[in-house]
């Protein structure tokens, strides 16, 4: 097929949101009658790339071309006019309207120029029959479950003239009977010619349906690959790459300490996104957490720093049982959390460095004992420099800094508290790598100062080599804690990357 | 750092063109008399009869740092004189300063109470402030015209009037009452961390509670002492009339508040503000209020030049005008420094 | 994930009428509630009041004394279904109903009196929608500019009130149509037709269903391809129009313009629209909850009035049962969060 002309062509790509790219340099193609899946861990530039695709985004660099015609969209809207339809995975559709017009709104059907709820519904019920979907098009979208919606969504989607169909994630809250029923659809317009891109979490999904498979990491281009030519293994390994850091390599102990004291104990935590997950957490241990995207590594992160509620289970800290209900209760036992998504849930762009650096400090001091103002730029000062935050301007808004500086001012602003237990959640996505290897090697030393830390990442390697132990979760269950140095890269792929049994 | 990049530059600049007007055009403007040991003038006028919407911007200051708004100044304002004067009037000695004193001090309270109920129907159940706030802009004037029975209560008390009117040393008692709010404000400010938890939590209240900041406590108590500052001005509207007026009391300050606050280079999306910003705001308004005044325009005819103030300062601050601007000016500015000022909506990438 | 993929039900089916209608009508439920108030205030104040309550002539004057309050919802539930607020409306119409109470006095025929009217309020919509639309600024603090720009105006037009001697306005109130004790005059007439043309439109135009789509997602229904932009600034210049409709009412119904008049009033009239089921969040909502909703409202207006009561108690009932459909649509919104 590699002879038929792309009907969609994205070359050179580019796209950067301040001192970050989240695409860089990524050429990407569609043929028709082909599904084609786009893969990579948060923060690859996935969204990104379809909200260039779509017209949500505009290029920096680049070119997008459809059917040979360089093309821009500069709102989604003209790419729908194009043919390029998109389903997104929150669902973009209106919760107080009808299933009908839902569907059919923007191009309703009319009758004595006034629009006809009747023949929108007769239109409506046509489109959901052709979905196998028998609801009430008249019924108001929101009394509907989410997989229905996202049903909806796709119905809109197909009922125009589509050349192109974006399914982002269209399957992460459907049922096994409702996901064939999708598949059913998507070779159906694949026979139609349609070029469908389909992304999905879900490898047994990805391997079932799609005949073409991208990969990006960290925004850039990893290859293309003929899904039935790429081992599932290899697939997986490309997604989550390795890294190239210079990590010094942590003086572990010669002796293993299997009785180290145990500082943080969770014993069956059931939040939402997790069940039931055991995990312990050594003094000056490093545990890394391997998992895929939708394992459930965040929600195990939240769920043992009091950011998430917990439905079920016991947290005990030096062996007495603590009610974490609030990051600040958190924060006051010495447990802290760093949020994988530092712009919505960490950096506060407007302040300064130095008031970023300072603020859980001093929050958790309270109003009245403020630190003084000498005190806080010399902790500040003394933070930069041991982290080496570059430009090392402490009175900047922290949201001019890059992505790797921010990181460290956030860490900064949890080791001014002289915590306990530090939980990262991906400290180092998306950041360069002269960052990476610092923010790596600083958690080995924190560890061995006594720190307990939880190092959740994507990249299997970095979790080896940084974690002393890894715990393994797949499907919101931790299913194996192994010592990292009984096992290899490979193996630890093969237990991430194993099929779930559910969807087999 | 070029002076004119300073935030308070532009709203400093205003104020003092202002100022300047009016002395080319009226000399008397400037002038300022010694009598008794007492000082009077038109600026003298102009910083005791800004005290009402001093205090009030202040509140609105703080409500807006945390994202917020208070709707309900204006009402508060009018229950808080309520409850002064029928408690003056109702007491025996109406003239005694103890008697003036109890009805202060209750009718603050009774201002904390409005606050904090504000602030629990934003804080505690997750309202909206300005529809939160639209309940007690609605109903409270109906509380002070019930407190008052329906009439405007007047009451003939030397230590009430003494508020509005009297003189403390040289100054006028109500100027001194401002200064001592904004010197608190200030301090709060400088000496607690409180100024920059608000600010924290105004900008992201997440990335704040994962900080371990208590959100809800401040927005809930940045509700209340917006309610005390009302309930102070509408004792300092009260002593100035003599009398409770529940219509009139604070009628259209909410704007006029806004306003000064916006003015002062505060933003309404919340975040980093400015309690100095505020002050000259509500000076450039009540000065331009006096100008409005001496140009022979009726009082009740100015909101229409306050309009169009707002109007321009809105689209001023607007992104549209900004982005013109910027692309006028032309894009040497890196985009990293741009970005900043556009708050990061929800993730950027994923 | 997975976890939730084994259990989620497949498309459900409703099995009886009720339920059918329950999943067509879910957004009418406040509507109902506002309707049972209603009923109940009646049945109430009838028992209460020895039957001197429910009589054609009450009800019939409960129209006439709302009409101006029944327009300016009208417009004002087109606003907040965009979740947008317009608090202008009170000041727009003392000042066009100033406006014209003045032109007539200068000899202006009527027709032009009116039609400047109402042209005058939707110009000030007009303004408050480019704001909103164009320059990013919150609904609220564009519509208090409206506000302050309608009261100074009408001041500026007269600093006291103007009787109105033309007879072709004043027959607007004056004609009564009878029908057995049965009334009504052309005010009210104007009224109920405002809400059946913009029930109309509400439910069968596009520009209608597109209301009601920039406030269920604006964002979605950008990318429906629905023109938000003009549809949100013309929410607000049909609600300056309103404004100015029922600044024509009032001037016929009191006989006079008078620059005070509607201080609060658009307060009034969120209360009824909020009242009658309307979503402050936009997207949910019916006009004619609305009509409802004044209703309710001049109901209570009566009753006080009947008992003799404070008029001030109008206003902390009103904020009362506004408090009430609040903290309920707060706890509706807040379950459909749930469930995503």
């Amino acid at each position: 097929m590699d002879g038929a002309r792309p009907l969609l062509e994205l070359t050179g790509a580019t796209v950067r949101f301040g001192a970050d790219a989240a695409l860089d340099d990524v050429s990407f193609r569609m043929f028709p009658g082909e599904v084609h899946s786009l893969m990579g861990e948060n923060g690859a530039g996935k969204s990104t790339l379809i909200k260039a695709v779509t017209g949500a985004l505009a290029l920096d660099e680049g070119t997008l071309t459809l059917d040979g015609d360089e093309v821009r969209f500069p709102t989604p809207h003209d790419a729908q006019r194009a043919g390029i339809s998109t389903v997104y995975q929150e669902i973009e559709l209106l919760p107080n309207l009808s299933v009908a017009e839902n569907i059919l709104l923007g191009r309703e059907p009319r009758a004595h120029g006034v629009v006809s709820q009747r023949r929108m519904r007769d239109q409506a019920r046509g489109i959901l029959a052709d979905l196998g979907l028998d609801i009430d098009p008249a019924s108001i979208l929101g009394t509907h479950s989410v997989a229905v919606q996202q049903l909806v969504a796709i119905a809109r989607a197909i009922s125009t003239d589509v050349r192109v169909l974006v399914l982002d994630e269209p399957t992460s809250s459907l049922d096994l009977d409702e996901v064939g029923e999708l598949f059913r659809i998507i070779r159906e317009l694949k026979a139609r010619g349609v070029a469908i891109l389909f992304v999905s979490h879900f490898l047994d999904q990805v391997y079932e349906i799609c005949d073409r498979v991208t990969v990006l990491r960290d925004g850039r281009l990893v290859g293309e690959y003929l899904t039935r030519e790429l081992l599932r293994i290899d697939l997986v390994h490309k997604m989550l790459g390795h890294d190239v850091s210079d990590y010094k390599a942590r003086q572990r102990e010669p002796v293993t300490q299997p009785d180290a004291p145990v500082f943080l104990s969770a014993r069956g935590v059931t939040a939402r996104g997790i069940g039931a997950a055991d995990l312990d957490l050594g003094e000056a241990e490093i545990v890394g957490i391997a998992g895929l995207l939708g394992s459930g590594r965040t929600e195990l992160a939240r769920a043992l720093t009091g950011a998430a509620h917990l439905d079920a289970g016991i947290i005990r800290i030096e062996g007495r049982a603590a009610h974490l209900d609030s990051p600040r209760r958190a924060i006051s036992l010495g447990v802290v959390y760093s949020s994988e998504n530092r712009r919505a849930e960490g950096i506060l762009a407007e302040l300064s460095v130095l008031e970023n650096i300072t603020l859980a400090l001093q929050a958790h001091r309270g109003i009245f004992r403020r630190i003084r103002p000498a005190r806080q730029r010399e902790l500040a000062q003394s933070w930069v420099e041991a982290l080496g935050i570059r430009p090392p301007d402490l009175d900047r808004p922290a949201g001019t800094l890059s992505g790797g500086n921010q990181q460290k001012v956030l860490l900064a602003r949890l080791l001014a508290l002289a915590p306990r237990v530090l939980v990262l959640d991906e400290p180092t996505r998306g950041i360069d790598v002269g960052a990476k290897v610092d923010i790596q090697n600083l958690v080995g030393e924190l560890a061995d100062n006594g720190l307990s830390v939880m190092f959740i990442s994507a990249e299997l390697e970095e979790v080896l080599r940084v974690g002393d132990r890894v715990a393994i979760l797949r499907d919101g269950r931790i299913v194996e804690t192994l010592r990292s140095g009984d096992m290899t890269v490979d193996s630890l792929l093969a237990l991430v990357a194993q099929p779930d049994e559910q969807e087999g | 750092m070029r002076i004119w990049r300073h935030r308070l530059f532009w709203p400093s600049a205003a104020l003092v063109v202002l100022v300047a007007v009016n002395a080319i055009a009226r000399p008397q403007f400037l002038r300022i008399t010694l009598q008794d040991g007492e000082l009077y003038g038109a600026l003298i006028d102009i910083l005791r009869n800004s005290a009402p919407l001093m205090l009030v911007a202040l509140g609105m200051t703080i409500v807006i740092a945390t994202r917020g708004i208070d709707l309900s100044v204006g009402a508060v304002m009018a229950v808080s004189g309520a409850v002064a004067l029928t408690i003056i009037d109702g007491s025996g000695d109406p003239g005694a300063t103890g008697t003036v004193l109890v009805a202060v001090v209750v009718a603050l309270l009774v201002s904390l109470v409005l606050g904090a109920w504000n602030g629990f129907l934003v804080s505690a159940l997750g309202i909206q402030p300005i529809v939160a706030t639209l309940v007690l802009m609605l109903a409270g004037r109906g509380v002070a015209l019930l407190i008052t029975g329906g009439f405007i209560t007047t009451v003939n008390s030397a230590p009430l009037a003494y508020i509005a009117s009297g003189y403390l040393t040289v100054l006028p008692f109500a100027f001194i009452i401002s200064v001592v709010v904004i010197t608190a404000l200030g301090l709060v400010e400088r000496r607690t961390a409180l100024g920059v938890l608000t600010e924290a939590v105004g900008i992201n209240p997440e990335a704040s509670r994962l900080a371990g900041v208590r959100s809800r406590g401040i927005i809930w108590g940045a509700y209340m002492v917006s309610g005390v500052l009302a309930g102070l001005a509408g004792i300092i509207y009260a002593s100035n009339i003599k009398a409770a007026d529940a219509n009139a009391a604070g009628f259209l300050i909410e704007l006029y508040a806004i306003l000064a606050v916006v003015l002062g280079g505060t933003s309404l999306a919340g975040g980093k503000f400015s309690i100095a910003g505020t002050v000259i705001g509500v000076l450039i308004i009540q000065t331009l209020d006096s100008t409005i005044l001496f140009l022979g325009v009726p009082s009740a005819q100015s909101p229409v030049f306050f309009a169009f103030v707002v109007v321009a300062v809105v689209i001023a601050q607007s992104p549209r005008t900004r982005n013109a601007l910027r692309a006028l000016g032309g894009a040497r500015r890196p985009r990293a420094a741009a970005s900043v000022q556009d708050r990061p909506k929800v993730e950027v990438a994923s | 994930m997975s976890a939730a993929m084994t259990g989620t039900v497949a498309a459900e089916r409703p099995t009886s009428t009720f339920q059918t209608f329950l999943s067509r009508r879910a957004g009418m439920m406040p509507t109902f509630a506002a309707l049972i108030i209603l009923v109940l205030l009646f049945v109430g104040a009838e028992a209460f009041l020895r039957g001197d309550f429910i009589t054609p002539g009450n009800i019939s004057a409960l129209l006439l004394d709302n009409a101006y309050l029944v327009i300016l919802a009208v417009g004002m539930t087109f606003v907040i279904l965009t979740a947008g607020i317009d608090l202008s409306v009170g000041s727009v119409m003392a000042f066009t109903g100033i406006l014209g109470a003045q032109l007539l006095a200068r000899g202006v025929p009527a027709w032009l009196a009116i039609v400047t009217m109402l042209a005058g309020g939707a110009v000030i919509g007009l303004l408050i929608g480019t704001l909103v639309q164009y320059f990013s600024v919150q609904p609220f603090i564009a519509s208090l500019a409206g506000l302050f720009l309608a009261r100074g105006l009408a001041y500026v037009v007269s600093l006291s009130s103007i009787k109105v001697e033309n007879t072709g306005v004043l027959w607007l109130q004056t004609n009564r149509i009878r029908v057995g004790d049965w009334y009504i005059t052309p005010t009210g007439l104007i009224a109920l037709l405002t809400v059946a043309v913009a029930a109309f439109v509400l439910h069968l135009t596009r520009f209608g269903r597109t209301i009601y789509a920039i406030g269920g997602n604006e964002q979605s229904a950008r990318l429906m391809g629905l023109d938000v932009g003009r549809t949100k600034v013309a929410a607000y210049v049909i609600s300056g129009f309103c404004g100015g409709l029922s600044g024509l009412v009032l001037t016929a119904y009191s006989g006079a313009g008078y620059p005070r008049n509607g201080i609060g009033t658009e307060l009034d009239a969120i209360a009824a629209v909020v009242i009658g089921g309307t979503l402050l969040t936009g997207g949910r909502g019916y006009v004619l909850g609305s009509l409802v909703g004044v209703f309710v409202y001049g109901t209570i207006k009566t009753i006080i009035s009947f008992m003799g009561a404070e008029q001030s108690w109008m206003q902390i009932i009103i904020g009362a049962l506004l408090l009430l459909f609040i903290v309920v649509q707060r706890a509706i919104v807040a379950r459909s969060e749930q469930r995503r």
